[in-house]
């Protein structure tokens, strides 16, 4: 028998090490060494009802144990066999005890889809992608439905593209069909460029061919025989995996002429981009593999009609392609059976911030920010409080407390304000100041702006400097009327997306977080003591021993004081590196 | 037709017309400030980067930019809500804001697409100030680049990519940082660019200029030591008035001749006078080749290009350089009027070349680099000292106080001053090869022509063709302007799909009247067709209307070059071309 | 490799493709073997999950444990990587996070050898498709 303990951040902060200590020392008390172990894991992500024990091999799932509880769960349950009821988890719906962690809803949270195969095949054995089903899907579509059945079960699924925009992928398609031409295009846009998110390049990574695949069949709904992959050079693992994909694709027959003796040909090839953020952008993307200057164009003509090297293209991104397969696998019918009424099927997000389970997650649309960030993220780091969430990139915008209820779709987070995006979510703690969060955002646009229109070239570079000043204290209330104004005119007036919601850092934040906003221009003061020019560091005299340690690691020697005397902090010097704090043992150094 | 409504007005307009054409049906102006259209230029700029233009278009989520943005029926504009009013003003604030102030002394000051819609939009004070962009001039011998003023209209790089082919200029670097340059940020002097000045002549702000040579003109002309000639292009007596508050079309030879005297110039000449000298050569020239053609010699390289356009000679060099052979090899009417002006004519009033100045009047900004090559220097000392343009010169009229609209009509100097007709439409399209054609078929066919218009030659057409009967032979003509055009011809010579026996190449739009040294069009292609008019009427009005027929060309053999392409004649009138395309602009 | 040419071929390939792998998911034959997957995305790559790869291919047919190392994609604990998938004969696969060539050796001699569980599980805390077919 095995009992593992929960040995991640939230369940420690709950005394999870000493439960630990308590249940080995009651199993070599019991004598029971010899059948029974006692292992620490890394957080099972439930960390709301920490600390965790799980018993193997019959699943036993125990929540908020107590130290105390160590004894009667040896006794109880690894002694006589018997579960101990009052610590398994009830179920909030129906109030019913669970015992067996797989009969948890939570486990069912996580629904992998886009992500099937990663980490369950080897991407670079085309064999173990056959064997999971692999090309089966384009199999069935080559021989036995027709370009417009085909589009039609992917209109059916309900499909919407995941790269942001969340346009129906297969009316998408049904446009791309009907425009006559001699030649057309199916382009993979993997030229991910979200701050933080990374799931394009786990897919590509972990399951090309899934993507492949998913592009013949495109290539066959819509009357293109040539693919292509608009992939950023700075994924060279991912870059490399296809082309091993790519090779043995065609050395099956599954790419190249006459498909599974469909009579069909499609032949995929990869393309590189600079790694700018705005050829994730359709138009700049294609401009870009055409080799000019990737920067957007006024859409229409939309790529459908007018794409690459002039002819219809269909741009779809690489979570969009990796559910493909699966749809035509499973039916058109059972994809639409998840999520929600208008979003259909799942979303990989990648979780990052001050959260417990950074990393990728795939869940059913319509799952909430709170079963997201408390159950399958395991929670603020470090037991701290939960401030807010960004979601959708640098377009997107920051949720606080009052949205964690909001089941996640993409016309939801429209609705309060953020976007889907490609599935970046940022968590924040107390900590973070939300006009620096904004400001960090704005830096980032300022960067990637192809600087084709005013708004977007200038408005944003404005935008940083007014949270800029706002930051060091030096704005005023005008400045907050000129900010939203600004952040109005840009969303308003930008060429493409990347303006047009660039300023949503900065509105999310006016509306959720005004007072900090105000605090900062109207007292010069940083709520979350995160900006330097708005802090200062102080020894509190009660607390000083005079150690001296923190004198001997200030970098800049600002701090003065005689062994066991009082120190003091010379704030015309310091430059509030946080060294003091970190180092001071006594909690005698304050940030004020 | 679709049916659409403008605050409230409603308008039929074709299917495809843009929300900005279609409110001009309604005499309504939406403001633009990237948008620029050159209609029969055939040259439509809308990039929808400046977002001036934006309009309210009902159940849209957020504002259209009018200039790029197709109506649809039943489609409901504003043109003017508050949330455009203010938006729009924002935008150029921003434009602003990224802007040097230096309005008062700016070159374009008071010529300025950006200053009037500052005007036009009362803004007088910007809410957003911040960092400025800031890059490091760049000067070449003909045009200035102070990237400190683009507003990434673009339009020059439509000129420079899409109507010239030339690719020298596109948009570098990303977001706030991003400015139009050559590749790799070179300097134009280390790139492939011809100075064809097409960019400065669309150019809105003060971005990009031409090279001033005003202030050591002004310095000549005060040195008694030194002789200054001056000589005139034919485009810029159809161009000057307009600085001057004229009609665009207005001829103002005589008033430019007294202008000219009155600055203090000691020879008024016309570069027409060289234009008739050009035709002698190269007309003989092109009369040479054909002939020998026609006697079924294989070497003869045909079909002849003219070669006066000095932004397509630099074209070819750097494009075309295995075709260098093709070009007559007659020097422009600029180098061979400084050529006899330092040779013939300083003989003449017993002066050395030194102390004399010759300087050009040209509607051009490659002619001030063209001066400088090289080969037209005699030891030295350059046969054209340098040019001025259109501009400059009007801008020189206004600053010496001289009333030019009251001014009487004079005539020019001789010798150097007479010209015929012919000599005057070298300015337009179609131009040069008339008036080599007047005089190839008299002196090919011995017989006098019946009818001197050659209609079939004219027109604004970016590539046109005509056959020009030669008692009997046939001789196939070809005409570009733009050097997209002039690509394709050249393509085709390339690829033996050529048939013509002779083609004349002007890289500016409408010949040298569109030329991008003469008073801006601001986008108004109305005015480069009338000043072709106007050089057409000239040329009606001249008593002497063939080249060959000048009698001072006539004289100028007779006492010094002896006959058409004699060795003389070769060494001061003819040149070589080389092959830039070796130049390694890859080194500094 | 040879050319498959139609959909029954696909579906005959992946019938015997899918039993000469099961062998090695499920191993749940007497012979079964040791499967040992590593995940390596950039994001394991980055944490040094190459050299762990290497040092269990070596370290295994060192100690003479008859066993199968294979590389895979992402798993989603970037948190805790390196993280490999370790599933003996008969048994449910455990992920150990935070694996380096000490833990490897601790799995090695503890798990792999004598069924002993390490500290460092992750817990898996998601369904494959695969697992809702089956239900």
């Amino acid at each position: 028998m095995h009992m593992l303990v929960c040995g991640g951040t939230g369940c420690r902060a709950s005394a999870s090490d000493m439960l630990y200590e308590n249940l080995s020392k009651e199993v070599q008390e019991q004598g029971l060494q010899e059948d029974v172990q006692v292992v620490t894991t890394g957080c099972f992500g439930f960390c709301e009802k920490g600390p965790i024990v799980k018993v193997i091999p019959d699943n036993t799932f125990y929540v908020s144990v107590e130290p105390g509880d160590a004894r009667e769960i040896v006794a109880e349950h690894a002694v006589k066999g018997r579960r101990v009821e009052r610590l398994l988890y009830v179920d909030p719906v129906n109030k019913e005890q669970i015992a067996d962690s797989k009969g948890m809803g939570f486990y069912k949270k996580q629904i992998r889809i886009a992500l099937r195969n990663c980490g369950l095949i080897d991407p670079e054995n085309i064999d173990e992608y056959l064997a999971a089903d692999g090309y089966e899907a384009m199999g069935k579509v080559l021989s036995e439905l027709s370009p417009e059945e085909a589009t039609q079960e992917m209109i059916d699924s309900g499909l919407r593209g995941r790269g942001g925009g969340g346009f129906p992928t297969g009316i998408k398609w049904q446009i791309a069909s009907k425009v006559p031409a001699d030649q057309k295009y199916v382009v993979c846009n993997a030229d991910e460029g979200d701050p933080g998110a990374f799931m394009d390049r786990s897919i590509l990574e972990g399951d090309p061919h899934s993507v492949l695949e998913a592009m013949v069949i495109n290539g066959y709904c819509i009357g293109a025989t040539k693919g292509l992959i608009y992939i950023r050079a700075e994924y060279p693992l991912a870059i490399n995996r296809l082309k091993i994909a790519i090779k043995q694709a065609r050395e099956y027959g599954l790419l190249g002429k006459d498909i599974l003796g469909s009579g069909f040909d499609f032949d995929v090839e990869i393309r590189y981009g600079a790694g700018a953020f705005v050829c994730g952008e359709e138009t700049a993307l294609i401009h870009s593999m055409e080799g000019e200057r990737g920067e957007p164009t006024f859409k229409p003509p939309f790529p459908a009609q007018s794409g690459y090297l002039g002819k219809p293209t269909n741009v779809n991104n690489v979570e969009t392609f990796a559910n493909v397969p699966v749809i035509y696998n499973k039916g058109a019918k059972w994809f639409a059976s998840i999520g929600t009424e208008k979003s259909k099927g799942t979303k990989v997000f990648a979780l990052a911030g001050k959260i417990n389970n950074v990393g990728l997650i795939e869940v059913p649309m319509g799952i909430t920010l709170r079963e997201v960030i408390f159950e399958i993220g395991g929670g603020i780091k470090d037991g701290k409080k939960f401030r807010a969430v960004q979601t959708g990139g640098p377009s997107g915008g920051c949720l606080t407390e009052k949205h964690l209820d909001t089941p996640i779709d993409f016309d939801n987070l429209l609705a309060v304000g953020s976007m889907m995006g490609s599935g970046g979510m940022i968590v924040m703690d107390e900590d973070d100041c939300m006009v620096s969060v904004a400001k960090f955002y704005l830096d980032f646009t300022v960067e990637e702006s192809c600087g084709k229109c005013s708004p977007c070239r200038v408005g944003n570079k404005r935008l940083y400097e007014l949270l800029d000043k706002i930051t060091k204290g030096q704005a005023n209330k005008e400045d907050l009327d000129n900010l939203r104004n600004l952040s109005m005119v840009i969303r308003d007036t930008s060429l493409c997306g990347l303006g047009q919601t660039s300023p949503n850092p900065v509105l999310s934040t006016m509306d959720n977080f005004m007072e900090e906003y105000l605090s900062h221009v109207e007292d010069q003061r940083c709520p979350a003591g995160s900006c330097k020019e708005l802090i200062r560091y102080e020894i509190i005299p009660e607390n000083c021993v005079g150690c001296t340690a923190c004198a001997r690691n200030c970098p800049v020697n600002c701090i003065s004081g005689e062994r066991k005397q009082l120190h003091t902090i010379d704030q015309s010097l310091c430059i509030k590196c946080n060294a003091c704090l970190e180092k001071c043992k006594f909690n005698a150094v304050a940030i004020i | 037709m679709i049916k659409l409504t403008i605050d409230n007005r409603t308008v039929e307009v074709e299917k495809g017309t843009s929300i900005y054409h279609a409110a001009r049906k309604l005499d309504i102006e939406i403001p633009t400030l990237c948008y620029m259209n050159l209609g029969d230029l055939k040259i439509e700029h809308k990039p929808g980067g400046c977002r001036v233009c934006v309009v309210e278009v009902e159940g849209r989520r957020n504002l259209a930019p009018a200039c790029a943005t197709e109506c649809f029926g039943g489609m409901e504009v504003k043109t003017h809500s508050i949330r455009v009013l203010n938006a729009r003003k924002t935008v150029l604030e921003l434009i602003l804001s990224d802007h040097p102030f230096d309005c008062l002394i700016c070159a374009k000051s008071g010529n300025c697409d950006l200053q009037d819609m500052a005007i036009k939009m009362g803004v007088r004070s910007i809410p957003y100030q911040g960092e400025k962009s800031t890059y490091k001039p760049d000067f070449s011998p003909a045009i200035i680049r102070d990237m400190d003023k683009c507003i990434m209209c673009r339009r020059c790089e439509t000129m420079c990519n899409d109507f010239q082919t030339v690719g020298v200029l596109s948009g570098v670097n990303r977001g706030f940082e991003a400015v139009v340059a050559p590749a790799f940020e070179r300097d134009l002097d280390h790139s492939e660019c011809t100075y064809c000045g097409q960019c400065v002549a669309v150019c809105p702000t003060a971005a990009l200029t031409e090279v001033d040579h005003t202030t050591q003109l002004i310095r000549d002309l005060a040195d008694p030591a030194k002789k200054v000639v001056v000589q005139t292009a034919p485009a810029v007596r159809a161009a000057l008035g307009e600085a001057f508050g004229l009609e665009p079309g207005t001829l103002v030879t005589g008033k430019m001749v007294a202008a000219l005297r009155r600055l203090g110039f000691d020879y008024v000449f016309d570069t027409d006078f060289a234009a008739d000298l050009t035709i002698m050569e190269e007309g003989t020239e092109l009369l040479d080749r054909l002939t020998r053609f026609l006697g079924g010699d294989k070497e003869v390289k045909l079909p002849m290009l003219t070669s006066c356009c000095p932004g397509w000679v630099n074209f070819f060099e750097y494009h075309f350089p295995d075709m260098r052979d093709i070009p007559s090899t007659a020097r422009s009417p600029q180098q061979m009027f400084g050529s006899i002006a330092k040779t013939y004519f300083a003989d003449k009033i017993e002066t050395h070349r030194e102390d004399m100045i010759v300087v050009s009047v040209m509607p051009c900004v490659a002619k001030k680099y063209e001066c400088t090559r090289e080969e037209f220097k005699v030891d030295g000392n350059p046969d054209v000292d340098y040019s001025i343009s259109t501009r400059e010169l009007a801008m020189l009229i206004k600053r010496s106080n001289i009333d030019f609209n009251t001014l009487p009509e004079e005539d020019f100097d001789k010798p150097m001053g007479e010209s015929t007709g012919a000599a005057v439409i070298f300015g337009t399209t179609g131009g040069v090869i008339e008036a080599a054609v007047r005089s190839a078929y008299e002196i090919h066919t011995g017989k006098s022509l019946q009818r001197i218009d050659f209609e079939q030659l004219r027109g604004i057409e970016g590539i046109r063709s005509a056959s020009v009967d030669f008692d009997g032979v046939e001789i196939r003509i070809g005409i570009a302007h733009g050097l997209g055009h002039a690509r394709k011809l050249l393509d085709d010579i390339k690829a033996g799909k050529s048939n013509y026996h002779a083609i004349e190449i002007m890289a500016c739009p409408g010949g040298c009247v569109g030329g991008g040294g003469q008073p801006l069009h601001h986008g108004n292609p109305a005015i480069i067709k009338a000043r072709q008019k106007a050089l057409y009427q000239e040329d009606v009005n001249k008593p002497i209307r063939k080249s060959h027929e000048n009698p001072a060309i006539i004289k100028l053999y007779e006492e010094f070059l002896g006959k058409p392409m004699s060795e003389k004649a070769h060494h001061l009138l003819h040149t070589h071309y080389f092959d830039k395309k070796q130049k390694d602009v890859l080194l500094d | 490799m040879t050319k498959i040419k139609s959909l029954a071929d696909l579906k005959k390939i992946k019938g015997d493709l899918q039993s000469k792998i099961s062998l090695r998911e499920k191993s749940d034959t007497p012979e079964g073997r040791v499967l040992v997957k590593v995940a390596m995305a950039t994001c394991g790559i980055a944490s040094g999950s190459k050299e762990v790869m290497e040092y269990m291919i070596d370290e295994l047919e060192k100690r003479s444990i008859d066993a199968i190392v294979t590389q895979t994609g992402c798993m989603g604990y970037c948190y805790a990587e390196p993280t490999i998938e370790v599933s003996l004969p008969g048994s449910e696969p455990v992920v150990y996070g935070y694996v380096d060539t000490k833990k490897a050796d601790e799995i090695i001699e503890k798990y792999i050898r004598n069924q002993e569980l390490v500290d460092g599980i992750i817990p898996v805390n998601y369904q494959t498709i695969e697992k809702d077919k089956e239900e």
